[in-house]
């Protein structure tokens, strides 16, 4: 069953089509990865799915829930969780407070000026750094991890919220090539255990053909293929805008 | 030194480097050379430290210690500009073309006078080695693609006139399409007589153009050979590069 | 109808003095991120040495003119000095620094000036050839103002071609975006920003040159042209120097007739002007959103609550504190009671500062409303102190609501400059309003009761009412709510990415600020038994902000140790001397260059350093 439908999405900036008619679905348990050459409107699709954009027409749904002209913050509390290409997370606290932090976000927590947070939720936060391998360096300030560390975090904060899809903008980027399949064989696991279903953009072509259960590529705005990722890779066109002659 | 009797002595020579971010010490004592002529890729996983060394090299860390000398010439307690002018080249990683700039604007912040044994660039001669950036000569930095304002970048720092590029992960975050035609641009430096560090983590990448190969990890030298030792040796390549 | 028209062209001519002063103040802005509270100094630079050399050779054309523009060359010299001398060295500060060591240029010049001017308004000769006026529809209009009204586009467009067709003007611009990236190209930098720093201190020095046959020249000038370029820098758009020159039109055509309507407030017109223009338009008229804003403070190390012994260090102080009318004489309580209410108004900023990453320029306004608050309680309705009191957090809380609404809209810089407007706008209503707050002459005669009116008995009351929210603030720092406002200030986009409303939080805390340093106001109104303006005043902040600083920003003890060490420095040593603006201008500038983690921050690197080794 289709989690997220999209409908002929479509956004300009000053004059310029970024993205023209782009329509596609996910399901629970799919792995879709959206590639691309730069420029091709990967960036903008994911803003416009996150509702950092807001689309000039079309439709995002999910489970049937319209989520066009939301701000980010209720899109994120209907289950739409994020991961950035630049890694971005709270420098000045340890690993396990940046993932109590969502806790303390998701439960509405926020405001309150008495309890210490250090002692809030801080088992489940524990928990989760633990299924992400960042158990032991929980107590680390996050400003001296490691990249793929911290892309770990970044893992970690996006599923404390417990969403139904994940949009992860180039998760492996800047990573080691064993790391960065690590990292997705993680995802894949989380997508089996949680039920999940993960959109991603890559451009490295073993992460997506590795891992992807599904492909779509987009070229200047518009799809121009979608499918299994043999299929895909045969494509003709594809080959052509995209993945070169040594592909 | 008369064109008759060939230098052979390195152009570029990085001894016992150490750099530090705040607290953090980074590089712990990197050695490598550059020959002229020569084409290095300097390998390693991210945090490795390829980056700082081509910082360190350039002149824009805070904190270093160590010998780095140029052409001859100690260039480690020079700031960044002095070394630029001596005809060092540095394409950062994250681009850093000037957004606000026209295209013949940044190759105008680029533009050094010429310099004796290495090549000499005017935008004409840029624009046909990159001919999409003929076409945009009056577009704002900030509206070109990722793929052209790394092109953009590199020509800029053409345009210094140097004998040696520094060449910060070129290939990182570009369409397959793109790594190609830089693979293809660095090969016709190097015919042109530039002598180019670039640093990779892209093992086809850099197989296809380098001469020589450096691997760091954890912010030491640990490989050091020809190109083909490295494709050749399971060992180094599982242990530092995770391939 | 001609009444219009001249009061029209008044406005052009003194939009064009503003726009070549803020012009200026934006150039340098663009490339050195810093925005040079000296600015406004090196304006009243001008005018003086103009003045002097106009006195001197003033009586030809050309001795006129050369005197302007050799007080223009002297003035961008000084500005050159003053990059090659401190700015240099801040490039990577934080902006809070910045503004200090700036504002600390602010009074050392001053002093200066005084030394060498005295502080009598000097009035200088007219304009030779130039001293008649024109009638322009039967009204005299003088012909100087003509000449300074063609200046102006003039100066735009000699700064346009500067910037846009010369080699010099491209490098400026590159390095503005990307300084190192520029080095690496072979640009040196450091001789670009002292060139920029001269041309837009010169800017300066001729706007303030070319007021001289126009106004008296005296020692108030920098303070009132530096806010207000300010303001058209603001409603411009950082960094746009066309948004520089339309925002000087409207603001100067928005005093030529605000002046007319309602002369008692054109100050609060212009600042409401600049907060309905950066609601409407974020990044003033001409400004783009800029792609890395400015940060205020770079997130420090995790903070720790205090485990072992040291977690009593506080509870220990404060029953120290409580024991000291023990022994103490009268004069050493009063000084403590005001470190006491400092302390609470420093650590109040410091919630805003430390924890949220907002550098506020006008936390003396809140500051000041609670004790204004409290005095006029006490002088209209003769209440009690006990509710008095109450009403200073409470009013100066709505007063926080009020303006921070407007102020976290922006981040870093242009939440700076915001906080400020709304300090003057808060200042400008208490010295001009006479019939409600007496003006200048401020309220006097507020005391406590008898069972309060002992040293002791206030300093008791002040400790207990004062630690008592010290001891709140440092519960919310380490309860979620703190620790929301950090992950707001450490990444807004991975904040609002998780949920979290960045803004409304940021809203809350300025409220809590406000209300917590309202308190401190009311407590210090009883203690003084009187307010003036000056409690709302920019100086007000800075001193505030210097608690801050020389306390450091990484610790939450910081901002007590702050207060009291410049509490301390106040009375002990400044009070000694006539030229206290020097003595403090010159503590600024030290304190900015030496400590710049502060003073607790470069003692707790120590501990640690000495605990590592």
């Amino acid at each position: 069953m289709s989690r997220l439908v999209v409908e002929n999405l479509q956004r300009s900036f000053g004059g310029v089509k970024a993205v023209r008619g782009v329509s596609f679905s996910l399901a629970q348990g799919e792995v879709l990865a959206l590639i691309g050459p730069n420029g091709a409107g990967k960036t903008t699709c994911f803003n416009l799915l996150n509702g950092q954009l807001r689309p000039d027409s079309g439709t995002v749904r999910l489970d049937g829930v319209d989520l066009v002209g939301l701000p980010p913050r209720r899109i994120w509390r209907l289950g739409v969780g994020r991961t950035f290409q630049i890694t971005a997370t709270f420098a000045s606290m340890t690993v396990r407070e940046n993932v109590q932090m969502v806790f303390l976000s998701c439960r509405r927590r926020l405001f309150g000026l008495w309890q210490p947070a250090v002692g809030c939720f801080r088992d489940e936060a524990q928990n989760l750094l633990e299924r992400v391998g960042m158990g032991a360096q929980a107590d680390r300030p996050c400003g001296v991890l490691a990249y793929g560390d911290l892309k770990r975090v970044e893992l970690a904060m996006a599923l404390a919220s417990d969403p139904k899809i994940l949009l992860m903008d180039e998760p492996t980027a800047g990573m080691a090539p064993a790391e960065r399949l690590e990292l997705m064989a993680l995802t894949s696991a989380l997508v089996r255990e949680r039920g999940l279903a993960v959109l991603f953009t890559e451009h490295d072509m073993d992460v997506v053909f590795g891992h992807a259960t599904r492909i779509i590529v987009l070229d200047r705005g518009q799809l121009i293929a979608e499918g299994p990722p043999e299929a895909v890779r045969a494509d003709e066109r594809v080959q052509a805008v995209y993945l070169g002659t040594a592909a | 030194m008369s064109p008759q009797t060939p230098n052979t002595e390195p152009l570029l020579t990085v001894q016992n480097l150490q750099a530090w971010y705040g607290r953090a010490h980074i590089l712990m004592g990197v050695d490598l050379t550059v020959g002229r002529g020569e084409v290095v890729a300097l390998m390693g996983r991210n945090g490795a430290g390829k980056t700082t060394t081509m910082k360190a090299v350039m002149g824009l860390m805070d904190t270093r210690s160590g010998g780095v000398s140029f052409d001859g010439r100690d260039v480690s307690a020079l700031p960044p500009h002095r070394i630029a002018r001596l005809g060092l080249g540095y394409v950062p990683e994250d681009r850093r073309v000037f957004t606000e700039l026209t295209v013949e604007e940044n190759l105008e912040v680029g533009r050094q006078p010429p310099r004796p044994g290495a090549p000499s660039w005017t935008p004409q001669r840029l624009y046909t080695l990159f001919p999409n950036l003929a076409e945009m000569r009056g577009r704002r930095g900030g509206r070109m693609s990722g793929g052209e304002q790394q092109m953009l970048t590199l020509a800029r720092t053409l345009m210094g006139n140097p004998s040696l590029l520094l060449l910060d992960e070129p290939s990182e975050g570009l369409a397959p399409r793109i790594v190609q035609q830089m693979a293809e641009a660095i090969r016709a430096l190097k015919a042109e007589g530039l002598s180019v560090l670039v640093s990779e983590q892209n093992l086809s990448f850099a197989a296809a153009v380098a001469d020589r190969a450096s691997v760091i990890e954890k912010g030491r030298i640990r490989f050091d050979g020809p190109m083909q030792a490295l494709l050749e040796d399971d060992t180094v390549r599982r242990q530092y590069l995770a391939v | 109808m001609s009444f219009y028209l001249v009061q029209f062209l008044s406005g052009l001519a003194a939009a064009a003095t503003l726009f070549l002063v803020s012009s200026g103040l934006t150039i340098v802005f663009g490339v050195t991120r810093i925005v040079n509270f000296a600015h406004g100094s090196f304006y009243m630079l001008g005018a003086y040495l103009g003045w002097s050399l106009i006195e001197r050779w003033g009586t030809t054309p050309l001795g006129f003119w050369g005197g302007v523009a050799l007080a223009s060359l002297a003035v961008g010299a000084l500005g050159a000095l003053m990059e090659v001398g401190l700015l240099r060295r801040l490039y990577r500060s934080p902006e809070l620094f910045q503004l200090l060591a700036t504002f600390g240029v602010v009074l050392v010049i001053q002093d200066a000036a005084s030394y060498a001017w005295g502080s009598e308004d000097l009035l200088g000769r007219r304009a030779p050839g130039l001293k008649g006026s024109v009638d322009i529809l039967d009204q005299p209009f003088p012909l100087y103002d003509l000449v300074l009204i063609a200046l102006g586009p003039v100066v735009l467009g000699l700064l346009w071609l500067l910037f846009n067709r010369t080699r010099w003007g491209t490098l400026v611009r590159a390095a503005t975006q990307d300084r190192e990236m520029a080095a690496a190209l072979g640009v040196d930098p450091a001789k670009l920003f002292t060139g920029v720093l001269f041309l837009g201190s010169a800017l300066a020095g001729l706007g303030g040159a070319l007021q001289v046959p126009r106004e008296a020249v005296n020692l108030h000038m920098d303070m009132s042209i530096v806010v207000e370029a300010f303001v058209v820098v603001v409603v411009g758009g950082m960094g746009s120097l066309t948004g520089a020159f339309v925002a000087s039109l409207l603001i100067g055509q928005l005093q030529a007739f605000g002046i007319l309507v309602f002369p008692q407030i054109t100050l609060v017109l212009v600042f409401l002007f600049m907060a309905v223009v950066l609601v409407i338009r974020p990044y003033g008229l001409l400004g783009r959103k800029e792609e890395a804003p400015p940060t205020a403070a770079s997130p420090g190390p995790p903070l720790v609550l205090a485990t072992g012994l040291v977690r009593w260090v506080p509870a220990l102080l404060l029953l120290l504190l409580a024991l000291v009318p023990l022994v103490a004489g009268d004069y050493a309580l009063i000084v403590l009671t005001e470190v006491v209410i400092l302390a609470l108004m420093a650590a109040s900023l410091h919630l805003l500062i430390g924890l949220g990453g907002l550098v506020s320029f006008g936390h003396a306004a809140y500051f000041g409303l609670g004790a204004y608050g409290s005095a006029l309680l006490v002088k209209h309705l003769a209440a009690p102190m006990p509710l008095a009191l109450a009403a200073a957090p409470v009013l100066a809380g709505v007063g926080a609501l009020i303006a921070g609404w407007f102020c976290v809209r922006r981040s870093g810089l242009y939440f700076a400059m915001l906080t400020l407007a709304f300090a003057q706008i808060a200042w400008s209503v208490a010295f001009q309003w006479y019939g409600f707050t007496g003006g200048d002459n401020g309220i006097l005669g507020v005391w406590p009761p008898d069972w309060a009116a002992g040293k002791a008995a206030y300093y008791l009351l002040t400790l207990a009412l004062a630690g008592g929210t010290l001891f709140l603030l440092r519960r919310a720092a380490f309860a979620p709510f703190g620790y929301t406002l950090r992950a707001g200030r450490d990444s807004a986009l991975r904040a609002e990415a998780v949920g979290i409303d960045v803004r409304r939080h940021q809203w809350y805390a300025f409220a809590l600020a406000g209300s917590a340093a309202g308190l401190a106001g009311g407590l210090y109104a009883f203690s003084k038994g009187s307010v003036f303006p000056t409690l709302m005043a920019v100086p007000m902040s800075v001193d505030a902000l210097v608690m801050v600083l020389m306390g450091g920003i990484q610790t939450l003890s910081g901002p007590v140790v702050g207060a009291a060490l410049f509490h301390l420095l106040e009375t002990e040593v400044m009070s000694l001397t006539e030229w206290w603006r020097l003595v403090l201008g010159l503590v600024i500038i030290v304190l900015v260059l030496a400590f710049p983690k502060g003073v607790a921050g470069f003692v707790r690197d120590l501990w640690m350093r000495r605990k590592e080794a």
